[in-house]
């Protein structure tokens, strides 16, 4: 009995250790959900004072230097610590309920990867604090990098560093997940899109993240250690930054948009009433664009020098990556084709995607020609291609996502009515900003400059991408009031929420009971909920008698581990500075801290604990709503 | 099949390091981990060989002038013995024989060390004869944290080893630590493959030219 009533009350305290320890999925995908959230609004604040900065021409509304640091840490902050997070907020909530588990492969890991990335991200944004920010782009071309001075760039290679471990293991526990935990019946070719997504991306971090490691390590070596990779007069090479950086950083695109992809591919089934066109095609495309993904990180380079070979091998490749991207648009378009169709928030983000993410591709390709390249490179058109790409189809997937998996997460449900202000703000905000911006960089305005003169054609583009960053600044105002509205009010509106939902994630009550299904649900074919409420059942048959459940324990030692980590990072920062004695005790103690908590995890047992059989049949008329 | 559970050589299972559903998420995450280490490795290697010999002046030792192939076929030799040892290792821990188990682990440990000491050796050898240092050119960079990657592996899967058999010595085998004892085994056949490279791609072709 003890094991579900004492998680049911608990003062403010209680519910802050809760989350602290815990190792359950879905809390995780909360504090993911949270950290990243905050992230998204410190990088939209950034976004905002470099299009206050650009309105006028001579403007010095931020100097020059503190502009650069603003432009490193919005794309910063916004790749490594809002989307990626955000992202990995619906796997954890979503991923293991879609293919029947009682839990993620690793849950002591998997909370272990937020710590990290959590205690990353505050390191990286500390920087802002603690003597100025990096400022070396969010490329950190190593150049620039090494001659930057004080500590942004130390900020920036270690924060990464931590949260990118966090990230790796994030990965690797999805794909066992997906591999080891589905439920029975549940195959690979009737996993839900998203769940295929998930999988194909986590391969992606697992193959892409080491050479973003190995590459942090060398400039931390290089500025923190005495190192000389990237220093030319000791021998280095400057250009093996550039190939690190973008070997990671092209396949690190689809990592990210590829789960906003699958979160698409379950949002138009369900609100055109009709199973997702070319399901087996979707696979394959998803599983080609993750293969072809790494193939494709020189085009990045084109202008570097190369050569002509090179640079015809990565250009044709890059436009290969059109193909299976186009056979998604078109099972979208025929997904909704002849459906019966309901306009809801999500739906409404679904349907916007489609067109924003197609002139994100159609300029993608553009630039994949290497001569065109050598025009665009470097310009706003660069900047409108990639906020197309990342916007048009990461965010609008996030948003999307975020109203259509919010009863999921929380068993409340959105304003419509609100959702779509917001919908209608952020999208016309959106083209607004980044569409003039091709136009500005066909014209020759550099990215990255902190500002322009006057009577150069420039100055009205700039004005009204500024006045359309407003607008989305707005529309993402209203949707944070209309989520603190519905959590005042907390309507629970319980099981299936939506009324079409078509994967198991829905057959359950939401939010999910903490042990997720009583009983494993037996998987019939692809939308196996749906199949089931055709034949007119409202549960999925389960695929085994009521039984003791096994349940992970909560730990508070990821959190130890990370802090251990987050500690160190001071130390190795501050070494390199004259006259700082105690940094390298600190970067002792970090690490025996870090070192310690695995040794004591590897040597405490942890068996877990079982739900016994009575308490889940005593737990039945409650619906296990909390 | 219960982790805590207690076994006799004949109701041991067969594969008892995937025996559990923990058993065999460990088994396959694990694989996935050292494919990711592989891609780490494989950076390491490529940054090495980008910046093999690139000193800033003649004065500065290269690899032809640095590596004897004695110690290092020593090394080599230490490295692949411990690899077959931790072999028997698990070949008594798949028959429930925890003392043999814990004797070769203890085997495997010891050239571990050796190997280590060697290394220590070797990196002492070039800082003062050769003046070739991590902070004296890139060539000198490559080489350290290349081959000092593998060593800072060599330490972990040293102490991993070690505190598994202090941890367990009491208590024998069980379904618990049988995948503990086999994954750790695992690491340890992996830093060797990456030496098998190193040997070839750092020592082989550096005596070379």
């Amino acid at each position: 009995m003890s094991t579900i009533a004492h998680t049911q009350k608990r003062g403010f305290a209680g519910t802050v250790w809760d989350y602290l320890t815990t190792v359950d999925h879905k809390k995780i995908a909360i504090l993911y959900l949270l950290a990243g959230g905050f992230f998204f609004l410190v990088g939209g604040i950034e976004a905002m004072m470099i299009r206050i900065q650009l309105a006028v021409p001579n403007n010095d509304f931020v100097s020059a230097g503190l502009f650069n640091e603003i432009i490193t840490m919005h794309g910063t902050t916004m790749i490594f610590l809002a989307a990626m997070p955000l992202l990995f907020a619906f796997m954890n909530a979503v991923m293991p309920l879609q293919i029947g588990a009682r839990d993620v492969a690793f849950p002591f890991i998997n909370a272990l990867g937020f710590w990290l990335f959590f205690f990353g991200g505050l390191f990286l944004n500390l920087s802002w604090f603690l003597g100025g920010a990096p400022d070396a782009g969010w490329t950190s071309y190593a150049s620039l990098s090494l001659a930057s001075e004080g500590h942004g760039i130390d900020f920036y290679a270690l924060g990464l560093q931590i949260s990118g471990f966090g990230t790796l293991m994030g990965g690797i526990n999805f794909l066992v997940t997906i591999i080891n935990m589905r439920a029975p019946g549940m195959t690979y070719m009737r996993m839900p899109l998203f769940t295929w997504t998930t999988f194909v991306a986590s391969a992606l971090i697992l193959f892409a993240f080491p050479p973003l490691t190995v590459g942090l390590f060398m400039l931390i070596f290089d500025r923190m250690f005495g190192s000389g990779f990237f220093d030319v007069a000791m021998g280095g090479n400057t250009i093996i930054w550039e190939h690190f950086f973008w070997i990671f950083g092209h396949p690190e695109v689809y990592i990210l948009v590829l789960p906003a992809f699958g979160i698409f591919s379950e949002i138009f089934p369900t609100f055109a009433r009709k199973r997702l066109f070319g399901y087996s095609s979707m696979v394959f495309a998803t599983v080609l664009i993750g293969f072809l993904g790494f193939m494709v990180w020189a085009h990045h380079m084109f202008t570097t020098g190369l050569g002509p070979i090179a640079n015809a091998i990565f250009a044709v490749a890059t436009m290969a990556i059109a193909v299976p991207t186009g056979i998604k648009i078109f099972n979208w378009i025929m997904t909704i084709w002849g459906g019966s169709i309901q306009f809801t928030v999500p739906m409404l983000y679904a349907v916007a995607f489609i067109p924003s993410f197609v002139m994100g591709g159609v300029t993608g390709v553009m630039q994949a020609a290497a001569p065109a390249d050598y025009q665009f490179h470097d310009t706003y058109f660069i900047v409108a291609h990639f906020h197309y790409v990342i916007v048009g189809g990461i965010v609008l997937g996030l948003l999307g996502g975020a109203h259509f998996y919010w009863p999921l997460m929380f068993g409340t449900m959105l304003s419509e009515k609100l959702g779509k202000i917001t919908f209608v703000l952020f999208l016309v905000g959106f083209h607004l900003t980044f569409f003039i911006q091709h136009f500005l960089g066909l014209m020759g305005m550099p990215r990255r400059v902190w500002t322009f003169l006057p009577g150069q054609g420039l100055d009205a583009g700039n004005l009204i991408s500024s006045i359309g960053a407003a607008f989305m600044a707005v529309g993402i105002i209203i949707m944070l009031v209309n989520v603190v509205i519905t959590q005042k009010k907390n309507i629970q509106v319980g099981r299936d929420p939506w009324k079409d939902g078509r994967t198991l994630e829905w057959s359950i009550p939401s939010p999910a009971p903490f042990y997720n299904f009583k009983q494993l649900p037996l998987v019939r074919g692809l939308d196996p909920f749906w199949i089931e409420k055709m034949e007119g059942k409202t549960e999925m048959t389960p695929a085994e008698p009521i039984g003791d459940i096994h349940m992970p324990n909560n730990s508070f030692t990821p959190f130890v581990i990370s802090l251990g980590l987050f500690i160190a990072a001071f130390g190795a920062m501050y070494q390199a500075d004259e006259g700082k004695g105690w940094a390298i005790p600190v970067l002792i103690i970090g690490m025996i801290v870090t070192f310690g908590a695995m040794l004591y995890r590897s040597i405490k047992d942890d068996h877990g604990y079982h739900i016994h059989k009575e308490d889940l049949l005593d737990d039945a008329g409650k619906g296990g709503t909390h | 099949m219960a982790a805590e559970q207690k076994f006799t050589p004949q109701t041991w299972p067969e594969s008892p390091e995937q025996a559990t559903l923990e058993g065999k998420n460990k088994f396959l995450g694990f694989w996935f981990f050292l494919g990711g280490e592989t891609v780490l490795f494989a950076s390491l290697f490529a940054t090495y060989l980008a910046l093999k010999d690139s000193v800033p002046s003649d004065t500065h030792a290269k690899a032809a002038d640095l590596f004897e192939l004695p110690l290092v076929f020593l090394m080599t030799m230490l490295l692949l013995t411990s690899s077959l040892t931790s072999v028997f290792a698990m070949y008594h821990m798949k028959n429930y024989n925890f003392k043999k188990m814990q004797q070769w682990l203890f085997i495997t440990v010891a050239l571990g060390l050796a190997f280590l000491g060697c290394e220590i050796y070797e990196f002492n050898h070039y800082y003062h004869e050769y003046e070739h240092k991590f902070t004296s050119s890139a060539f000198g960079s490559a080489f350290y944290t290349l081959v000092g990657f593998h060593g800072g592996h060599v330490v972990f899967g040293l102490s991993w080893i070690i505190a598994l058999m202090i941890r367990n010595a009491k208590r024998g085998l069980d379904l618990y630590n049988a995948p503990k004892f086999y994954l750790a085994s695992l690491y340890w056949h992996f830093i060797d493959v990456v030496w098998v490279f190193i040997f070839t791609v750092v020592y082989l072709m550096g005596m070379v030219g």
